[in-house]
């Protein structure tokens, strides 16, 4: 996997919440065997009119928001089906960070990205960034008023920098172990299969107990 | 950390804040303390997973990674394959899409390179993975079960630990038999009340995801209890639990209980425990219900006593009314903003003010993993007798599973659907998600018994409106949704 350190590049943003993995990369692509080749198809029903021809108001569509390699959306982005496609397109698309805002509702705060698919970025080098709904709007507005704007992401300060007239300097949290994956690029699997010996021992026991 | 205790036999050095084996559990800590393999230095836990299963969509580029990297499934007695989301439900005899049918050929060749058994197509026992975990006896109570698809919380009706994972997982668990896994957080749903007739578990979960929000319950697993819960079959449980990921819940369960213990024992299920190992089993799923005094992170109760019909009006299963409502103003709605209701009422169509109730239905579809087992289609069938579908609606029913075809046609559930001007079919998930050719057209309205109202989800530019099999039954025979409680 492809370390997460540090990325610049431009911002693009969507306003939209509850972006869900039916529209991140439809079913029709989810026939495909191999890992590759979904670039193309992200948000394909959102990019194109039913004509098939460019949506000019989607906003990824913009001339601006070409070659960006930060998405910023609103809460709950990645909801929906556990399509690990979803993230596939996402990172082929060519973006290295999405960043969405948790949410304040009447039942507390809820986390920006959803669960399946946060897991399924970090395992693809794809950054999730959760931020304040205060500052996720301060993006917006500066996006909006900068075309063009680029911003540094550094995993291992925890900051965006956007590198707007007056640059403005946005600290984020994120669980360590995510950071420790995304900024060593690690394979998982390699490193559970150095626990064998612990599953072996764990299965044996297990096994003779469990009713299954 | 809820595997304190565990953490601490494993891994001496890891400081434990809380010694719970004197503390009050939860179902969910119960099951993932009895799964924790590991401790990893950077406090991540390694769940063993007992049961890991497996469809065409989401596996091949697993397969594949085992195979770039050298490596084997670890335990593929334990690890079950079906076919589900991609397969025609019509005409069997032959798969008229070749990129539809290079899929299905992967999984049939993985599986037999790896040693994977496999209900493929024209397999007895082939059907939606979540329909036939149960039939089979693969789900089990105190069990931990995982599969490359987000409703597998379907399974947590039995008292089991079971989540959707991605295809990065699915590689991992395929190769491991484990998975890193963070603690979710816990959510106690609690439904008191009895509910009244035309009213339905569909309904009850989609009255939380409508009080919760899409992301209410991201980070936790929720725990649904109450003398609603325990008055449903296991059948009703599993459409409650199915919808969970609806609300963001990484997972949704109930505790185990008679009607369980019922289930399992009652017809012939390869997988499950038999004869004196049953009553082993039984006497350790006894011990799973949380502790009385056990502490849930989060806690709400829904009445369901004057629980309506629900229905989605728009592209979010959080957007949801009952029954007797009408189109919401786009400043109305608690948890989404005006441009988002907007946007939703403007892809469905809809004008606010409109009565749900007049809305008018092309297409019904009753089936998946939520709503196409035999007592959905039975509640179906019972509409459906004796009447006539409305002129100009297509009505598909689609069996979750071939089991459950089979048994329908025994019923003679089939022909009352034929009859009625519907359209019967063999098992798949058919017009759930519309990867096979079962979809909608644009701007086409549906019923829908399944799980999603997501833009474009059952095919490009329709409309989904999701109910109950009743609602959805009712819908076909009046040409528009109909309060079924007062519906003649």
């Amino acid at each position: 996997m492809q370390p997460f350190v540090k990325e610049r590049g431009i911002v693009a943003t969507l306003d939209r919440a509850n972006v869900d993995t039916d529209q991140i990369i439809p079913k029709q692509f989810l026939k495909s065997i191999r890992r590759t080749g979904f670039g193309e198809a992200l948000f394909i029903d959102w990019k194109r009119r039913p004509d098939g021809t460019p949506d000019p108001d989607f906003a990824l569509n913009q001339p601006r928001f070409k070659d960006a390699r930060i998405l910023v959306a609103r809460n709950n982005f990645g909801c929906g089906s556990s399509r690990e496609h979803a993230v596939w397109a996402v990172v082929q698309a060519g973006f290295r960070t999405v960043i969405a805002p948790r949410k304040t509702t009447a039942n507390g705060e809820v986390p920006a990205f959803a669960d399946i698919f946060a897991n399924n970025c970090v395992k693809n080098g794809l950054l999730t960034i959760e931020l304040t709904e205060r500052e996720v709007d301060q993006l917006f507005a500066v996006v909006a008023a900068t075309p063009g704007l680029e911003a540094t992401v550094d995993l291992a300060a925890q900051t965006i920098t956007l590198h707007a007239a007056t640059p403005v300097v946005i600290r984020f949290e994120i669980d360590p172990v995510r950071k420790d994956h995304l900024l060593r690029g690690l394979d998982d699997i390699a490193m559970t299969l150095d626990y064998e010996p612990q599953i072996s021992a764990f299965e044996k026991t297990h096994d003779a107990q469990m009713p299954r | 950390m809820f595997s304190g205790a565990f953490a601490r036999d494993l891994h001496p050095g890891i400081p434990v804040r809380y010694d719970l084996r004197i503390m009050p559990k939860t179902l969910f800590q119960k099951i993932w303390d009895r799964h924790v393999a590991g401790v990893m230095p950077d406090g991540t836990t390694l769940l063993y997973i007992d049961r890991h299963l497996i469809h065409e969509v989401t596996s091949p580029q697993a397969f594949e990674g085992l195979r770039l990297s050298g490596r084997k499934v670890r335990r593929p007695e334990l690890t079950i394959a079906t076919m589900d989301h991609n397969v025609p439900t019509d005409d069997r005899s032959v798969i008229k899409d070749p990129i539809s049918k290079a899929q299905i050929e992967a999984l049939e060749n993985y599986c037999r390179e790896f040693g994977v058994t496999l209900y493929g197509l024209g397999h007895a026992r082939q059907g939606i993975v979540h329909i036939i975990g149960p039939e089979l006896g693969l789900t089990l109570p105190g069990t931990t079960i995982v599969c490359g698809d987000s409703h597998t919380s379907t399974h947590g009706a039995f008292g089991t630990l079971a989540f959707g994972i991605g295809t990065s997982e699915v590689e991992h668990v395929l190769a491991t038999q484990t998975l890193r896994q963070s603690t979710p957080g816990t959510f106690k749903v609690e439904y008191t009340g009895t509910l009244r007739p035309g009213v339905t578990a569909k309904d009850m979960i989609l009255k939380l995801i409508g009080m919760i929000g899409t992301a209410g319950g991201t980070g936790s697993v929720l725990e649904y209890t109450g003398a609603a819960v325990r008055a449903l079959s296991m059948e009703e449980r599993m459409t409650i639990c199915n919808m969970s990921i609806e609300g963001g819940a990484r997972a949704g369960m109930i505790a185990p209980d008679d009607t369980t213990f019922e289930y399992i024992s009652r017809d012939k299920r390869p997988f499950a425990p038999q004869g004196e190992a049953l009553d082993k089993a039984i006497a350790f799923w006894k011990t799973l219900p949380s502790d009385a005094g056990a502490a849930y992170d989060r806690e709400l109760t829904i009445d369901v006593n004057q629980l309506a019909p629900q229905i989605t009006w728009g592209t979010s299963p959080g957007m949801v009314a009952d029954v007797t409502a009408r189109v919401p103003d786009p400043d109305g709605v608690p948890g989404y903003n005006r441009t988002d209701v907007e946007k939703a009422l403007d892809y469905m169509g809809l004008t606010p003010g409109t009565p749900l109730t007049d809305l008018a239905v092309d297409t019904v579809f009753i089936g998946s993993c939520t709503n196409g087992r035999i007592e959905d289609l039975r509640r179906a069938a019972i509409v459906f007798a004796g009447r006539a579908v409305a002129k100009g609606v297509r009505v598909l029913v689609v069996p979750g599973s071939e089991q459950v075809r089979k048994q329908a046609e025994g019923e003679g559930l089939d022909k009352v659907f034929k009859r009625a001007g519907c359209e019967w079919r063999f098992a798949g998930c058919s017009m759930c998600l519309g990867m096979n050719p079962d979809q909608l057209k644009p701007q086409q309205r549906c019923a829908s018994t399944s799980n999603r109202n997501f833009e474009g989800r059952q095919g490009k530019g329709g409309r989904t409106h999701l109910v109950s099999p009743e609602m959805a039954a009712a819908a076909a025979i009046a040409g528009h949704f109909v309060d079924f409680r007062t519906w003649k």
